[in-house]
């Protein structure tokens, strides 16, 4: 990889588009640019959150084609013409996703800065695993670290949103891939 | 009658917008902000030679770059010593950008600031320093053998050397029947909340005023360290805590140099300036905590009854100690815990070493004075073949002791008095919840199918709720919105909840109807921080004490608008009625209309108000001499001392008999904060504390090798724990109010981390037979405490009845 600054000071600019939340969006970025920067500084999308750089925490975790996934590994440019789940395309306060709800019943979360991947990845995985036993609750967000919670009512907020869908009907498609995609797209958006 | 909102498990207020995105953290404002990187040390010790930029002026988008020689005035004088002591004859501080020397891995050296983030650090990496080396001191040995000094004009690397005693411990000691002394040993943590921290300063310069943002844990603190820095009035610098993501003590520092600096720039650039924290940036240029020796002398009777208790603390403040010592003096006095000492003497040097800064995290030194106390409990228990707990309660100090007076000065210059607290019930809730009887039972069940268990126990009590002060404002509008203030910060706590609920409770309103801002400083000026377990204790009660004003100036405008007396009136669900007769009521919305006479009818609800709307006495003011226009009221609580509350956790673990794994199978809580505002809340912060806790026993410690380099200043190597370590909480409560404050409550925030490695260094002592007295402990560290317990090197415990680990077949 080049390094930048052995380089001239003025870095290629590449048009990204990528279908966020069912919107599709496009900016001008560096190639450089993590997907979690674009989201959070060219989309201003501030869901999405950063806690370590380095793909450990979990913060950054987005749904890429309805897979979980580190935005602060990836580059804003390897996300072109994929479809992208942020934390702002779960659900909104008037009407919370059941995973959502379920957060703020069991008191899963203090400060709020790890929520946004813990809840994108709990998304995911009751997608895959609508009834999980305890056990299996806590080994779905064995990934993510949390400061403030101790996990404990973490967990028990999975288990919640797992009974919420189950209240709900939530569907869900069987093959990851199908759900948050491209297809869904609803209107082009505004470009950054 | 409002539904009882003190005391009910109500769901936080705060958290639909932090579910769906919308919470606003430091780095999510400013997007057009230029931001600034800063090139940091490599070395932990050397003098600055030579900064050469030449390379880095030349980056595209670099907007300005900054050193030390830069800075003038204040800017360049060296940060404050915020809290200072008498026995602080070394305080030393850093600058906002290295002068000439440098004394940790990481200190900030060279500002650059630019279009963002990654040009930023591009130009960092064009800069080169030249560096003479000096050498490194590292470790509290190294310290304290004084044979490398940190700062050449502090001998001995002494920062402050302080000794407190009440009695004659050297007779208590030597004519007690027995004494024993241990040394121990704890390693560095530190708060490492999620969101690092971070600054955003916006500069305008028609009004000469300064915006800042900063993800802190005490906006008046950084309002007016920077105001006295950039020379600017304070009437001129607004500070705003936004959406914080976790604290834990190490944003309670300030100002840091990025504080000063990103403001310093934003005026200077006349644009907006941010900064980010990253994690590397974190573990290496924030603040650690823990790190100390101790040694404990204790004499005691036959019965295990404390004589004479001699304490020598070593504690470690890393390079320089801007927040004081106050982490080695709550060490000193909160490491009595429940106890009665008989004599006591404590006496603790703070040494300097080439590493971070050392200021509180959660617990703020008391982890470790309790880790000291209760190894003593444990020790005399196993010298006398007494049961542990037994041991412990005959040391309590009764109920009906309190208030009870150790004759020692607290962290806050005040005396160290306990005003309420019940031991005995506390031990027993635990005992029960734990199943402390039981155990042996369950233990020769375990080891009859080759497992090893061991039983802990660990008890605290905490200062929680120091003053200064905090203060209350709450304003009812006309529509019946109640915007409440308060000064202090949130960081998860549930701040906007907890005190809506109790404004929702004293003024007679509905919770939803009630609006919290926490630390911004344009609303309410006045305000110390968050720390110290003090949100719920201080601002709780100063916010109870302006609601009762609120709601006797709501009453009495009611009584005279009704014409009737005020103790005829009840304030229910925003409505205030007369008793018995409902129908005759008017709203909070129209006492706010009523109680602000108005000349212009800008809507419907202040057409009531003008001078022409109703009857009125006209030889009356308007405005009647002794009131003010507006339903408002504001109010501030100052005690007289800390209010102390306490905690006895247990915990049941099993360690694997071949690779010494240390699995947690049960941890039990009983904790009392007194009266709960809302126990969900106080369940989360001791489901958090203890996890903490967990960590700082078993996972994380801060590995600097000789060097001063920071070798794991990752999440991929400093290891926080996870869901996978952290064990499911049992919890049970005691209420005990406290005599001292309206609400009669006490702090709930650090508690639930203060005992844990005390109990889980209890528990696997228990379980192998052989003392233990170093925290973390890691299955590694087990594995060779094994080793030389069975060489011979490390005694048994009296009471061991399992035979020493066998050599396990590789
Ligand atoms: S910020 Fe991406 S995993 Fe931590
Ligand atoms: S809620 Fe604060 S880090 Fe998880």
């Amino acid at each position: 990889m080049p390094d930048p600054t052995e380089q001239g000071t003025s870095e290629d600019l590449h048009e990204v588009t990528v279908v966020v939340n069912g919107v599709a969006r496009t900016a001008t970025v560096p190639a450089r640019r993590l997907l979690s920067d674009f989201l959070r500084h060219d989309l201003r999308l501030t869901g999405t959150h950063v806690g370590c750089e380095h793909g450990v925490c979990g913060a950054c975790t987005v749904l890429v084609d309805g897979e979980p996934a580190r935005s602060c590994l990836m580059f804003a440019v390897t996300a072109q013409g994929h479809a992208i789940t942020t934390v702002e395309g779960l659900g909104t306060e008037e009407s919370m996703s059941a995973v959502q709800q379920a957060f703020t019943e069991c008191h899963g979360l203090q400060c709020g800065f790890c929520t946004p991947g813990f809840l994108t990845t709990v998304t995911a995985f009751l997608d895959e695993n609508p009834s999980p036993t305890p056990d299996e609750a806590r080994d779905a967000v064995f990934g993510n670290l949390c400061r403030c919670t101790g996990y404990q009512n973490i967990v028990k907020s999975v288990l919640r949103a797992a009974e919420l869908r189950e209240e709900q009907q939530v569907p869900y498609a069987a093959e990851p891939a199908q759900r948050h995609t491209a297809s869904s797209v609803v209107a082009e958006g505004g470009s950054a | 009658m409002t539904t009882q909102m003190f005391g009910a498990p109500v769901k936080r207020r705060e958290d639909p917008r932090l579910v769906t995105g919308h919470g606003r953290y430091l780095d999510d404002l400013g997007h057009d902000a230029l931001e600034a990187a800063f090139l940091r040390s490599p070395h932990a010790h050397a003098r600055i030679v030579d900064i050469d930029v030449a390379d880095a002026i030349d980056v595209e988008g670099v907007a300005g770059i900054y050193l030390h020689e830069d800075l003038t005035g204040a800017m360049a004088e060296p940060l404050p010593l915020l809290i200072p002591h008498p026995t602080l004859t070394h305080g030393r501080t850093t600058h906002a950008l290295a002068k000439d020397e440098v004394n940790h891995v990481g200190e900030a050296i060279v500002m650059v600031v630019a279009t963002n983030r990654y040009v930023a650090e591009d130009a960092c990496q064009r800069i080169r320093v030249t560096y003479e080396h000096l050498p490194v001191v590292v470790g509290i040995e190294a310290a304290r053998d004084g044979e490398h000094l940190v700062h050449e004009d502090v001998p001995g690397n002494v920062a402050a050397h302080m000794t407190q005693q009440v009695g004659d411990v050297d007779a208590a000691l030597s004519s007690a029947p027995h004494t024993l002394t241990l040394d121990l040993d704890i390693e560095r943590s530190a708060s490492m909340p999620m969101e690092g921290k971070g600054v955003y300063a916006r500069w305008d310069d028609e009004r000469g005023e300064l915006r800042m943002y900063s993800s802190t844990q005490t906006s008046t603190g950084v309002r007016a360290a920077v105001a006295a820095r950039l020379g600017l009035p304070l009437a001129k610098v607004e500070c705003i805590a936004p959406d914080v993501g976790g604290g834990f003590g190490v944003k309670i520092m300030h100002p840091w140099p990025e504080e000063v600096l990103v403001a310093w720039a934003a005026r200077l650039l006349g644009q907006p300036v941010k900064w980010t924290e990253d994690r590397r940036e974190h573990f290496v240029s924030s603040a650690h905590e823990r790190g100390q020796l101790q040694q404990v002398t204790v004499g005691f009777d036959d019965d295990g009854r404390l004589l004479g208790l001699d304490v020598r603390l070593w504690h470690d403040n890393g390079a320089y100690t801007p927040y004081g010592i106050i982490v080695p003096i709550i060490t000193s006095t909160q490491l009595l815990g429940p106890y009665k000492p008989g004599a006591y003497r404590v006496e603790f040097w703070s040494l300097y070493t080439n590493t971070v800064i050392v200021t509180p995290y959660r617990g703020a030194g008391r982890p470790q004075g309790v880790f000291a106390m209760e190894r003593a409990m444990d020790a005399i228990a196993d010298r006398l073949g007494l049961d542990r707990a037994e041991v412990r309660a005959r040391n309590f100090i009764l109920p009906e002791e309190m208030p009870y007076d150790h004759g020692l000065l607290f962290q806050d210059g005040r005396p160290l008095k306990y005003d309420s607290g019940d031991f005995p019930a506390s031990l027993d809730k635990l005992k029960k919840l734990v199943g402390w009887d039981d155990f042996a039972a369950y233990r020769a069940a375990a080891e009859a199918e080759g497992r090893t268990v061991g039983l802990g126990i660990g008890c605290y009590v905490e200062g929680t709720g120091v003053g200064p002060y905090e203060g209350g404002h709450i304003q009812v509008e006309t529509s019946g919105r109640v915007n409440v203030s308060t000064g202090l910060t949130s960081q998860g706590q549930g701040h906007e909840t907890v005190f809506a609920q109790i404004v929702a409770q004293e003024l007679g309103v509905r919770l939803e109807d009630v609006h919290v801002t926490t630390g911004d400083t344009r609303r309410m000026p006045y305000a110390v921080g968050t720390f110290a377990s003090r949100a719920a204790v201080m601002s709780g009660n100063a916010i109870a004490l302006a609601a009762r004003n609120v709601r006797a100036k709501a009453l009495r405008i009611a009584a005279d608008a009704l014409e009737v007396a005020v103790d005829d009136l009840e304030i229910a669900d925003g409505t205030i009625s007369v008793k018995g007769a409902p129908g005759t009521a008017m709203s909070l919305g129209t006492v706010s209309v009523l109680s602000n006479p108005l000349r212009y009818a800008f809507d419907e609800a202040a057409k009531a108000a003008t001078q022409f709307a109703g009857t009125f006495d006209p030889d009356k003011p308007p405005v009647a001499d002794d009131e003010e226009p507006g339903l408002e009221g504001k109010d501030f609580y100052s005690p007289t001392q800390a209010t102390f509350a306490n905690g006895m956790h247990a915990a049941i673990v099993e360690t694997d008999p071949v690779t010494a794994e240390i699995r947690i199978l049960r941890y039990c809580v009983v904790h009392d904060c007194g009266p709960m505002i809302n126990p969900m809340i106080v369940e989360g912060q001791v489901h958090g504390g203890v996890a903490q806790g967990v960590g700082g026993a078993l996972y994380e410690r801060m590995d600097y090798d000789s060097s001063g380099q920071l070798l794991n200043a990752s999440f991929m190597d400093f290891l926080m724990p996870y869901a996978s370590e952290v064990p499911h909480v049992e919890t049970d409560h005691l209420e005990t109010p406290s005599p001292l404050n309206p609400l009669g409550i006490k702090g709930a925030g650090e508690a639930g981390c203060i005992p844990v490695s005390a109990v889980i260094a209890s528990a696997i002592e228990d379980a192998e037979g052989f003392p233990i007295s170093r925290m973390p402990i890691s299955p590694n560290d087990l594995w060779e405490l094994r080793r030389r317990h069975r060489a011979g090197e490390l005694p048994s415990l009296n009471r061991s009845t399992h035979p020493a680990h066998e050599e396990p077949t590789p």
